[in-house]
This record gives C-alpha cells, structure tokens and sequence, in this order.
C-alpha cells in the first residue's frame, strides 16, 4: 500500500494560486449568498409575516441534525435573465438515517413559480433520484409556472409528471410535502407521488382556483373546497396526511421515510475512513491558477483520499495520465487524473483499460480533470491517435459504474469526453472555482478561425485585414474565455457545483453514498474496441 | 464461651447488608442476605454467598418478619444473625427468636435491647447510674393541671417526645405553656398511629445544642470501652444528615468526661456489643443524656475511618465471645472524618422522598462509599430513601470538609431530585466550617437556597452548550450514512444547528456550528459564547473552551434528559421536542366522526362523567350504526351535535377532558 508524500513548498507560485483560487472563491461565495437571501428582504419578511418557514428552514428541519447536506446545482441559471438557482433549492441530505434528494421551492422568488432554469434543476434533479436510486422528497410551494415564459416551459415541462411516475415504477420512494400553493400543472407534483402530506389552512392544491372555474362552469367557489388540505385529506384522498403546521407536516415527512424500511443496495464504504495525512487547505495554493501550469494530482489525491493511501496503476506507462485505487470515506474508488494536460495513445490505452479493469471489480471511478485534449500532429494521427481516443470514449461510454468527475482545471475538447464529460452521462459533476472548459482554448480557437479566415481571403486573391484579424481574434479570445469559465459552466448546469477545493473529499464521499444508494455493477458489454 | 461464626446472615438490607458482608468475607464468613420482592436484583442479594427470599414488598411483609428471618437462617445452616440497623435491630424479641433458635445474635442482650427501647426506662437508669440527665417528666395519661405541672418541673422551652419509636418521628418542640395542650394532644395523636403507643414525655429542649454521641463497645468480659464520639450536629427533622468524628466542639477534657459518662452508662447496662450513647451537648460544655442506641450506627464510618478499626469485624468478634482487642482499649484518634448522607429527596420541597431510578450513580475516587445502590438501580417507595453515605478522611477538619465537598460536587448522581447539592453547600458553609453549627442549622438556613442548584445560571448556559455539543457527537456516532464525514457540513450553510433545553431557570435555546476545519462558534439564547473551542468531543464527555478557559463536561442522556457534570456541579437538562406540538390541532379529546352520517342518538351530556370506552353518541351511515366511545375517562366538556344532526367525516362531536392520571 503506498502512501502519497507531498512536495509541495509554500512559495510565490503557491501564494499566487492561492489568491487566485480565494478571488475566484469569494465570487461563488457572493453568488451563494444572492441564493439564500431569496427573492430578497422584502418577500421573505413577508414570508415570514405569513407564518411561514423559507425554503431552506425546510429543508433544515427536515434532514437529520448535525448529518452533512450537499446542495446541488445551487448557481443553476447564473448568466441568465432568472434570479440565480432557479428559485428551488435541491440537495443531498439524510432523513432518518436515508439519504434522500430533497427539492425545496422558494416562494419568495416570484411564489416560486417555475421558470426554465427551474425545469432544467428539476430535470436533472430527477435524474440524480433515478440513477442513483434516492428517495425524493419534494418540498412544495409554487405558483405554478411562470406564464410569460410558458412557451418554453410548458411542453417540455410535461415530462416531468412522467419522470416523477417512472421514479415511482423504478421503487424509488417520492413524497410531496405541500406547504402552500401547489395549483394548476403543478398540482401533478403531489398527484404524481407515493406519498403526500398537505399543511392544514395552507395546502392549496387544485386544476383550476375559484376565478378559473368560474369562468370555465359559472360554478361559485373558494380555494378551500377546491384544494384545501382538509378537503383532500377527508374527501379526495389526494392528501395521505393532513398536517396541523409546517412543523408537524416536516415531522410527518420524517416518519414517512422511516417508514420506508429504506436500504441501500450498494455494498456501502469498506475501507477505514481516515483522515488524509495532508492538509485540504493546501489545495488551494496547489491548483493552478494558470490554467497553463499543470500540477500534480498526486498533491490533490494526497488532501483527498483516505489516509492519503493511493495504489497506483501502470505508473511507468501513459504517464501523463494517472491511474490507481483508493478510497474516499471508506468508499473504493479507481481514479483516472490529467497528470499533465494532454492524452497521448498510452494515456488513451491505459485509461481504456483501467476503466475496463474498475468494471471487472465493480469499483465506482472518479475522473479528475485537467485536459487540454487528446494530441495532435502528423505523429499522432498516423500513430492511431483516433482509434486510440475512440478506445477511450467506448469504456467510458459502456461504463456502467458510477462516474463522478471533478473538474480540477482545464477541460478541453475530447478530453473532456474520454474523461466522462457531462455528456457521458457521469453521476455527478463538481467544479472548482478556477477550472475552465471549452471546445478549445480561447488563444486556440480564435487562431483558427484567424488561419481559417486568412485562407478565405487568400483563396479569393483577397488581401487579409490585419486590423480586423487583431480585432476579431481579441474579442473571440474574450468570448471564449468568458463562456469557459465556472459561473457560466455551471449557469448552464454542466456540473451539480462548483464546490471550494477544501470541501472536496466531503463532496465526493456524498456523491459515492449517494452513488451506492443503488447497485454498484461493472459493465459486461463494450462496443468493438478498433485495434 | 466461644462461639466461632462461620456463616452469618444480615436481617438487614441495602447499604449495611453490603458492609457487613464486605467484613464477613475479610474475616473468611460465609455470608446469607435475606430480601424483599424489590430487592431481589439489588447488589447486596447478589453479593451474598447465599440470599434467602423474605416475599413481599413492605417492611412488614419482609425485613420485620422476625419469624422468617429466623426459619431462613435455619434452613441455610448460619450460626449467627446481624440485625444491621432499623427493622429488627432494636427489637428485643427478635434478639431472643434468634437466641432460642441457638443464633448468634450479633448485638446487645435482649435485656439490654429492652432496656433502652423505652426512653423513660432508660432515662432512669442513667440517672440512677449518676450520668447527666435532661430534666423531663412521663407525661403519660396526664391532662390538664397535672401535664402543666409536669410540663414547669421540666422548664420551658421542652420537647414533648414518643416513649417508643425513634427516629425524631412524633416529635415536637413547645416553646411555651400556651401551646401546651395542643401540641402534647398532636404529639400522642403521632405517637399512637406510629407505634401503637401513645407513652409520651417531656424533656427539656436545648437551644443551639449540639448532637455529640460517644461509641462504646462492651465483651462478655463486662469490660467496656469508648471508642470516643461523633458530631451529628446537622440535622433536618431530627434526622441526621452529616456526621463527624472528632467534634469540633470538644477538647480531650470534655470527650474523657463525656467517654467516662458512656462508659458507665455502659457498665449500668452490663453492654455487651457496640453501642452509642447520645448526647444532648449544651454550647457552655454541659452535656445530656438522650438515649442509648443498641446497634451499629448509620455513621459508625467517621469513627472506622479516625481510629483505623473494623466496627462490624469486632462487633462479631465479641459475638464470638472474644475480649475487646487491645487495639480498640485506647483507640487513637488520627485526623478527622466527615460522613455525607446522600438521600433521593428534593430539599425544596420540605425534603420530600424521590422515588425512581437511578440512572447513574458515581462517586470520585478518594473517599469512602457506602452504597446499596449503583446505576440502574430503583430508589423504591418501600425504603429509606438514601442513596449512599459518602465519608472523606483527611488530617484536619478543614481538609476533610474540603475533600468531601470536592467529591459531592464532582459526584455524578442521575436519575432523580438528590440532596446533593445542599450538602456540598452546607459543607462550605462558614458556619459550618468554624464548627459552630447546631442541631437547628437546617431550620435556621432556608433548604430552598442551601439546596438550589450549584449551576449558576452562567454555568447552565455552557452546561447546555455541552449538552448540544455531545448530543451532536452521538447523532454522528451512531449514524447510518455518512457518519465519517464533517458535522453538520454544508456546501451553501443558511443557518446553524439547533437543540433546545429547559433546564432549571428556564429555557436554553443553544445554536452552533462546526466549520469544515472543527472551528466552533456557539450562542446560548442571545449570547454567542466568547471564543469558543472544541477539544475532544464524544459521545459521553466534551472539551469546550469558552472565553479562554477550558472545561471538561461529562454528559449522559436518558430518553429526553441530559446529565451534565462539569467542574462547578451537575445540571439537569430537559430537551424539548425539535418538532413543537402542532398549533391549531383539534383541541384535546376531541371526539371526530368516522365518515360523513346522521347522529341517531346522544348518549351524554356536558358535565356528564364517562368511562373509558363508554358510547358517547351513535351515528348512522349507510345503514350501520357506528358508536362512538370515550377513549379515556374524564368528563364531558362539550357536545357539538344532537340527534339528527348531519355530520361530515372529521366533524368534532364532542370534547370530553380526560383525567389527568390516565395514561392513554
């Protein structure tokens, strides 16, 4: 068993990441802080005026004391026009002793109506219950959807009343807690779940409120014969349990999933869960600030992994990709880490064969990106460099246990697929704050178009404008830059966080719990590996 | 005659049962317990070699029944009986029982028993034998001028006491002729229901006496030996609560005096085994006959511990027909003890008896204890309701006091209401500790404030935030997932923990949070704690540094009641619900209907009394009727409907107010 030592020497490269990464830091920090102040001071005292618990008092109660909550996708619609986090709060947490996905509205953003953020965080919210087998517990309080934005919401919205049944098939528990309104497509949410528990005087949930029957009947009503919890629970049955308050109903909740005789299906942490030998708060000056400068994954493993004990695979071959088991809070893993920046045929060859090899032992893999992409050149491409990637994304893709990535730094062009990108479909995806992502680096990419643009001219007998080149190559430069960073990346939910590189073997520890909330089952099947 | 004991059985109990055996099995004695039904798992029972089961649960159907007790020691073949102290100690007839079975009796004579239970026997023959006697009169049968006559020869202010009995029971003091009458008519009243025998009289009552008894042992040689005195001056209803040996109140010339007058009294009595001889001791040094006691006294440790000898090992040398040793003829008198008597009571409330379990009980090392009891065990209504004497040793009074205060403070005693906390405040009590104390100390000083928490309510706020902070550190030891993982870790933290405690001046709502490097921050109502710090933090005991200072807490928890122990004292912590009761629920006993229906018949009526599952009214639904029941007796507070009314499902019928004891 080898145990990681670190050289890692506190100078000015040290300090200047480390600066970077806090300057990066206190910019999530202010987003995270926009996300619990909700729709501002104004709504939530009215909020409170009314009675009533903010979505995350929820969700506090709700969850067992002192057990860790992962809040997930929590800047989802930064760089929108939709307040950032969509306006419904989702996390990991545990609930008498089960981890469970909780989703909790706002309802001092706009009521908590629904926006296309907030369906795009549900979507994918759905997902993360279904293929890790969580039990998901819905804290309801919305208006509905947002209408001036219900040409893009309201058909794809459909789909999920369909996901929430299909989780329900699939045995995977839902509960719908239903603290206020909860009307019109949204009144599915609760019809839609095996277990539901409505606040008395509060719970308002109907097809059509008083002023829309009305119109669609002449029939005279009130919300509380439409959709009241008392009505529900005594005369429709939609309602499982009336609550007295909110309190009683979070109560009810609890009991409901204690209720559940809940187990896991994974074979859960088999490892000594020991501290890493090294300090977490050196990450921060080990990540590189320069997305240029490659670091050693062996200084991250050696703050992440339990007693910081890594058994490295094939370490003389493919070396700038790193290959090897440990263990995270007890729970195995096989990691593949960009060791330096690009993927050669080895690198491509070991990690198609270490993936192969995790599947054999039904080892979940973590992928610690920090790519530049797969090489290029005369050399490469006539070396198979093609068949060699293609290798790559065809474990990756028929892989079925549980991938989690960490996007550590660069996370460029194929690499970002070979290293089970968002698109091959990993469980989870956390970022820290100073990785960057794109097609290719900006400096790249806006050459190309210049070498591309330049070849136009020239076919045409055009004379190239430097000028215009120079322009054009700095505000590509500048687009791209901007869009490869982490707030966007993660706006557009690329990852489930940005998360502080201190947090990482917490973070990654939940998503392995969470991940063995199911079965935990290597693949039997490849496509045709091109030889 | 020489009578070698090989097995002897205790007719006693508890505390003295385990001390008694505790010798027996130094001196190589087979030992034999007898005990009650609720006694049967008690640490004395399973101490013994053998136990022999009395039945019952009171002391009449048990440990007095001198009958059994003998036919016990028979059918187990002991040669001797130790009576221990209360039940049957002092009963004479009991010592003869054992006498004509051919069991050694390990105390006095019968004769010597009967002697000293009547109070105005034994008065006389002090007298007769020229030790000091307080003035007193038999006021038995007397009334009217005769009892005041009496009552002047005696002088005022006197004491009107029980001819039988012990204990202080019955007694009272009358300051003035006026009250004569009346409190003499109580007193026989008392005496009566208590002993069946209303023999009553009247002795002089000294005020700021001091209780001074002098320990005597006499062999069959007719040699007799004091073994010099105990202070029992603090008391509370004439009975004692702490005890001391030497008193502060004597110099060698009044402790030869007082020894020299027990030890007549003594040879008066041709004494054969340990006995006290209590006086009455006045402040200018004059001291009084008060009676002798026939038995091994509750506080026979302070004088075990001063001059170094094993009481019960030479009561049973004696019973052997063994001279006293010549250790015990001119015992020493090295450094000084003070014995602590621990009881299940809550002093502010007139000493009332606590009964329960005692969850947990643990004493400091470096004193003495002497326990019937450990954790778990019951205090039972049956029995007197001490936990444990608790006796420190140390070379001066000072020091001793000090000790013992230090070990009560630091004792760990869960479970129920103690007295705990009025000992280690009379133990540091300037009154105290100058040795001017007196037998009224406890009448003077309000109980209320001498037993009021040590815990300042400073102390109370950290004691709850220890309780938060182990409560924390069992939710994550025992937590099904993710339990290696940081405390109450969050990615985009909203607020801090919370847990809240009513302790004893109210509630504590204590909020904290763990950063992911164990940095702690922690409020206590509005207050954040200065400069907070965890150290170690398990499941049983936290490290918590407040302001500079760091202090060990131990905590224990019992269903929904924290323990504390910390280095000012013990708190008693109740958590309240994290999920309130609900507002806005039916009010209490609220009667519903099943499903939607006609009410066919009213069976009550408001102010109507019911019992539990007595029909309340019947209601009709598709053609069944449904009868609806009182779920717990009470009374009828409210009928909602009458026959005919159309119901809905949930609709409230009526309301009927339980009664308070029933436990549905």
């Amino acid at each position: 068993m080898a145990v990681l030592q670190t050289n890692v020497r506190h100078d000015e490269t040290f300090a200047r990441n480390r600066d970077g990464m806090l300057q990066r830091l206190a910019e999530v920090d202010e987003q995270l802080a926009a996300t619990r102040a909700g729709g501002g001071p104004k709504y939530v005292e009215r909020h409170r005026r009314r009675g009533k618990l903010l979505a995350r008092e929820r969700i506090e109660l709700l969850v067992d004391r002192d057990a860790p909550f992962l809040e997930l996708m929590p800047l989802a619609g930064w760089g929108t026009d939709f307040p950032v986090g969509g306006s419904i709060v989702v996390g990991i947490g545990v609930v008498e002793g089960v981890e469970c996905l909780v989703s909790a509205n706002d309802p001092t953003i706009r009521g908590g109506a629904s926006n296309p953020v907030t369906f795009k965080k549900v979507f994918r919210t759905l997902e993360i219950a279904r293929t890790n087998r969580l039990p998901l517990i819905n804290l309801v309080e919305s208006g509905g959807a947002d209408l001036p934005t219900q040409a893009e919401i309201f058909v794809p919205g459909g789909e999920m009343f369909r996901n929430l049944t299909r989780l329900s098939a699939a045995r995977i528990p839902t509960l719908a807690l239903v603290f206020g309104n909860s009307t019109a497509g949204g009144a599915y949410v609760p019809g839609m779940c095996d277990y539901t528990v409505f606040v008395k005087e509060r719970a308002k949930v109907f097809l059509g409120g008083p002023p829309l029957v009305k119109m669609a009947t002449g029939e005279e009503s009130d919300d509380e014969s439409l959709g009241g919890a008392e009505m529900h629970a005594r005369v429709s049955g939609l309602s499982d349990f009336m609550a007295a308050d909110e309190h009683d109903c979070l109560r009810i909740g609890r009991d409901i999933v204690r209720c559940l005789g809940w187990r896991k299906n994974g074979p859960g942490p088999t490892e000594a869960p020991d501290e890493p030998r090294h300090d977490a708060e050196e990450l921060l000056g080990i990540a590189s600030a320069d997305v240029k400068v490659p670091f050693d994954m062996r200084e991250v493993l050696a703050r992440v992994v339990d007693g910081s004990r890594f058994d490295e695979f094939k370490p003389l071959y493919g070396t700038s990709l790193l290959t090897g088991w440990a263990s995270i809070h007890g729970f195995r893993v096989g990691v593949l880490a960009n060791q330096r920046g690009i993927l050669f045929s080895e690198e491509a060859q070991k990690a198609a064969q270490f993936i192969q090899l995790a599947n054999k032992q039904d080892a979940p893999l973590l992928f610690v990106h920090n790519t530049t992409g797969y090489m290029v050149g005369r050399e490469y491409e006539q070396g198979g460099i093609i068949k060699d990637g293609a290798k790559m994304i065809n474990a990756v893709a028929n892989s079925t246990v549980p991938h989690i990535v960490l996007m550590a730094g660069a996370s460029y062009g194929a690499g970002n697929y070979g290293m089970s990108g968002r698109a091959y479909r990993p469980r989870f995806v956390f970022s820290w704050p100073t990785m960057k992502s794109a097609v290719m680096g900006p400096q790249q990419l806006a050459g190309v178009l210049s070498i591309v643009a330049r070849a136009a001219a020239e076919g045409r007998g055009q004379s190239y404008d430097e000028q215009a080149d120079a322009q054009m190559r700095e505000r590509v430069e500048e687009q791209i830059e901007r869009e490869s960073l982490a707030l966007p990346n993660s706006g557009r939910l690329y990852d489930d966080g940005i998360i502080d590189p201190r947090d990482t073997r917490t973070v990654l520890a939940m998503a392995l719990s969470a991940c063995h909330s199911g079965e935990v089952r290597g693949a039997g099947e490849y496509g045709v590996f091109r030889m | 005659m020489s009578r070698p004991i090989a097995k002897l059985l205790v007719a006693n109990r508890g505390e003295i049962a385990r001390r008694i055996f505790r010798t027996c099995r130094e001196m190589g004695i087979a030992t034999v317990a007898v005990f009650s039904e609720p006694d049967r798992h008690a640490p004395f029972v399973r101490e013994a070699d053998e136990a022999v089961a009395l039945g019952g649960a009171t002391p009449a159907e048990s440990y007095l029944r001198g009958e059994a007790i003998v036919a016990a020691a028979l059918r187990v073949g002991t040669d001797a009986v130790h009576p221990g102290y209360g039940f049957l100690a002092e009963n004479a007839g009991f010592a003869r029982a054992c006498a004509h079975a051919h069991l050694n009796f390990v105390g006095p004579s019968p004769e010597a028993i009967e002697a000293m239970g009547s109070k105005i026997e034994a008065k006389r023959r002090m007298a007769d034998a020229r030790v000091p006697v307080l003035p007193s009169a038999d006021v038995t049968g007397l009334d009217g001028a005769a009892l005041r006559e009496a009552a002047t020869t005696v002088g005022f202010p006197l004491l009107a006491k029980p001819s039988a009995g012990g204990g202080g029971k019955g007694m009272r003091a009358i300051a003035t002729a006026e009250q004569l009458d009346a409190a003499v008519a109580a007193a026989r009243r008392e005496a009566a229901g208590a002993f069946g025998d209303d023999a009553l009289m009247l002795e002089r009552y000294v005020e700021r006496g001091r209780h001074v008894e002098i320990q005597i042992l006499g062999d069959h040689d007719g040699t007799v030996v004091s073994l010099h005195e105990r202070d029992c001056t603090i008391q509370r209803r004439h009975q004692k609560v702490i005890e001391e040996a030497p008193s502060p109140a004597l110099d060698d010339d009044l402790r030869r005096r007082m020894s020299a007058a027990a030890i007549a009294a003594g040879k008066a009595l041709g004494y054969v085994n340990a006995g006290t001889v209590e006086f009455l001791l006045a402040p200018g040094g004059e001291f009084f006959f008060l009676e002798v006691n026939t038995r091994l006294q509750v506080e026979h440790p302070v004088t075990e511990l001063v001059t170094g000898l094993d009481l019960v090992r030479l009561q049973i040398m004696i019973a052997e027909g063994q001279p006293i040793p010549a250790e015990a003829h001119a015992a020493e008198l090295r450094g000084h003890a003070i014995e602590a008597r621990l009881y299940a009571e809550d002093a502010a409330a007139g000493f009332l008896p606590q009964t329960g379990c005692l969850t947990r009980f643990a004493v400091p090392d470096g004193v003495r204890i002497d326990t019937g009891v450990e954790s778990g065990s019951q205090i039972s209504v049956h029995y007197d309701p001490m936990i444990a004497k608790v006796i420190a040793h140390a070379p001066t009074r000072a020091e001793t006091a000090r000790l013992l205060h230090g070990a009560l403070r630091a004792t760990e005693v869960h479970g129920l209401k103690t007295n705990r906390d009025l000992l280690v405040r009379v133990l540091g009590h300037d009154e105290f500790l100058a040795g001017e104390a007196d037998t009224s100390f406890l009448e003077r000083h309000d109980a209320a404030d001498l037993g009021a928490p040590l815990v300042d309510a400073r102390g109370e706020a950290l004691h709850a935030a220890a309780a938060a902070l182990v409560a924390q550190a069992q939710r994550r030891d025992s937590a099904r997932v993710l339990g290696s993982l940081p405390s109450g870790w969050r990615n985009n933290p909203s607020q801090p923990q919370e847990i809240a405690f009513e302790g004893a001046r109210g509630a504590l709502d204590v909020r904290y949070h763990l950063a992911r490097t164990g940095a702690l921050t922690i409020q206590v109502g509005d207050e954040d704690l200065p400069s907070p710090g965890l150290g170690r933090c398990r499941v049983d005991l936290v490290e918590l540094e407040v302001d500079g200072v760091l202090r060990c807490y131990r905590v224990r928890c019992d269903g929904t009641t924290w323990w504390v122990n910390g280095p000012d004292g013990q708190s008693e912590l109740r958590e309240l619900d994290r999920f309130p009761n609900p507002v806005g629920a039916d009010q209490a006993g609220s009667l519903t209907s099943p499903m939607p229906g006609i009410v066919v018949r009213v069976l009550t009526e408001a102010g109507a009394r019911v019992q539990r599952g007595a029909p309340v009214i019947v209601i009709e639904a598709m053609k069944m009727e449904h009868e609806i029941v009182a779920p717990a007796p009470g009374i009828v507070a409210d009928v909602h409907v009458e026959q005919g009314t159309q119901v809905d499902a949930g609709a409230v019928l009526a309301v009927i107010d339980a009664d308070d004891d029933t436990d549905s």
